[in-house]
């Protein structure tokens, strides 16, 4: 075969193939915006986290401000301490409030942020003081049943 | 006449042949690999084997990967509607096309398709003495026809993948955004909420590259393994399209569970 036909259509194949990975990368992966930044560490201690997985979202306002990196058992506390990559464009006040909440009724659990008033700023490495434990559904379920039933004891 | 440990005897001579051909197998793939630098220096030679092996597998990747596509779009969203969650349909079909579909069927029809041609062509120079005459001639038959050929294999493979997962999940937005009405923004932005290029993305390359690699030795290998003979050959790509399919399912499990044992 004709060298220059097959540089072509090597060339094209090539083209194709690196094309497909860049799709892949920016419109699947969507690795443009989220992992390019630089980012800075926080942690936060939960008496529980309940599902809450390594890698998933950190969320203030909705919008995805960074995600877990670590989850470990301080056994000094008996907490979770969860570590969080934030990404570096977005800072919070010393007194931001981190709760665990769940997207949707069935869907995965994430750390949601909600920023104080303090004008100090969080730095890197620093931990998050209040926090609220991920809302465990049985607990919430056995004290609406005994509430119930304390309430038809009242009546009686 | 009749031996009775006969059957065990084969038995044995089955084993050590078996062996022997995998430590034959081992010891080709260092030659192979010790004897490729010519296939670089000379690139040419190399261009020519991508051609074979990876711009004429572009028709049946990119057309399986459609249909593949198309049937995860279908499939996934009756099975999503029963939950409510159609929404999801871009996450199931963009994480199973790069974490498994994608490079394991790419592997499966370049094996097929490049593969089995890779091996009648050794087979077939074999047969008629091709590789001799070229070793008469003090020319290295290892580093002239079988490291392009194995080259070729393994760079074409990641594209392959690449190609037939992007086809896929374009399949999947067809079927499922175009034809059936999920909505545009949610099968994309779904999907780029879940999916991690390196988790998912870069595991999946990794993969095919191994698929590459794995089923480009087998080519190589079965062909310039084979009994010289019309038969001979037919066997070894008999041989080359059944070995290549259940080592690259085999090593698909073993890459799953390192990469992806949950979080």
């Amino acid at each position: 075969m004709n060298r220059t036909v097959l540089d072509l259509w090597v060339g094209f194949f090539v083209a194709i193939g690196l094309a497909a990975l860049l799709f892949l990368s920016l419109k699947v992966g969507n690795l443009s915006s989220a992992q390019l930044s630089e980012t800075y560490v926080l942690k936060a201690k939960f008496d529980n986290i309940g599902g809450l997985k390594v890698r998933g979202p950190v969320k203030s306002a909705g919008v995805v401000v960074g995600r877990i990196v670590d989850i470990q058992f301080d056994s000094g506390t008996y907490e979770a301490v969860v570590s969080m990559n934030i990404d570096g464009r977005y800072h919070f006040p010393k007194d931001t409030f981190a709760s665990i909440n769940t997207a949707g009724l069935l869907g995965e659990q994430y750390v949601g942020f909600d920023a104080g008033g303090d004008d100090k700023m969080l730095q890197a490495g620093d931990t998050i003081a209040k926090t609220q434990s991920a809302i465990v559904l049985e607990k919430l379920i056995s004290q609406f049943l005994f509430s119930k039933a304390a309430d038809g004891q009242d009546k009686k | 006449m009749l031996d009775p440990l006969s059957p065990i005897r084969r038995l044995g001579h089955g084993a050590v042949e078996r062996v022997w051909r995998l430590g034959f197998a081992a010891r080709f793939f260092a030659a192979v690999l010790t004897h490729s630098g010519s296939s670089f220096r000379r690139l040419p030679l190399t261009l020519r084997e991508i051609y074979f092996s990876g711009v004429l597998s572009l028709l049946i990747i990119l057309v399986s990967g459609l249909f593949v596509g198309l049937v995860l779009g279908l499939q996934g969203y009756e099975i999503l509607q029963r939950f409510g969650s159609t929404e999801a349909l871009g996450t199931l079909v963009s994480l199973s096309l790069t974490r498994e579909l994608g490079p394991v069927l790419a592997a499966i029809f370049f094996a097929s398709r490049a593969g089995s041609s890779v091996t009648a062509e050794i087979g077939l120079m074999k047969a008629t003495e091709q590789l001799k005459a070229m070793d008469m001639m003090a020319v290295d038959p290892i580093a002239r026809v079988v490291a392009p050929r194995f080259w070729g294999g393994v760079i074409s493979m990641p594209f392959l993948a690449a190609i037939f997962s992007a086809m896929g999940v374009l399949g999947g937005w067809l079927i499922g955004v175009v034809f059936i009405g999920v909505d545009d923004g949610a099968y994309w932005s779904q999907m780029q909420a879940s999916v991690d290029f390196r988790y998912d993305i870069l595991n999946g390359v990794i993969k095919s590259f191994v698929f590459g690699v794995a089923v480009s030795l087998i080519a190589v290998f079965e062909g310039y393994d084979s009994v010289p003979t019309a038969e001979g050959v037919s066997r070894a790509i008999t041989r080359t399209v059944v070995t290549s399919v259940l080592t690259v399912l085999a090593l698909d499990f073993v890459l799953t569970s390192f990469m992806f044992r949950g979080a």
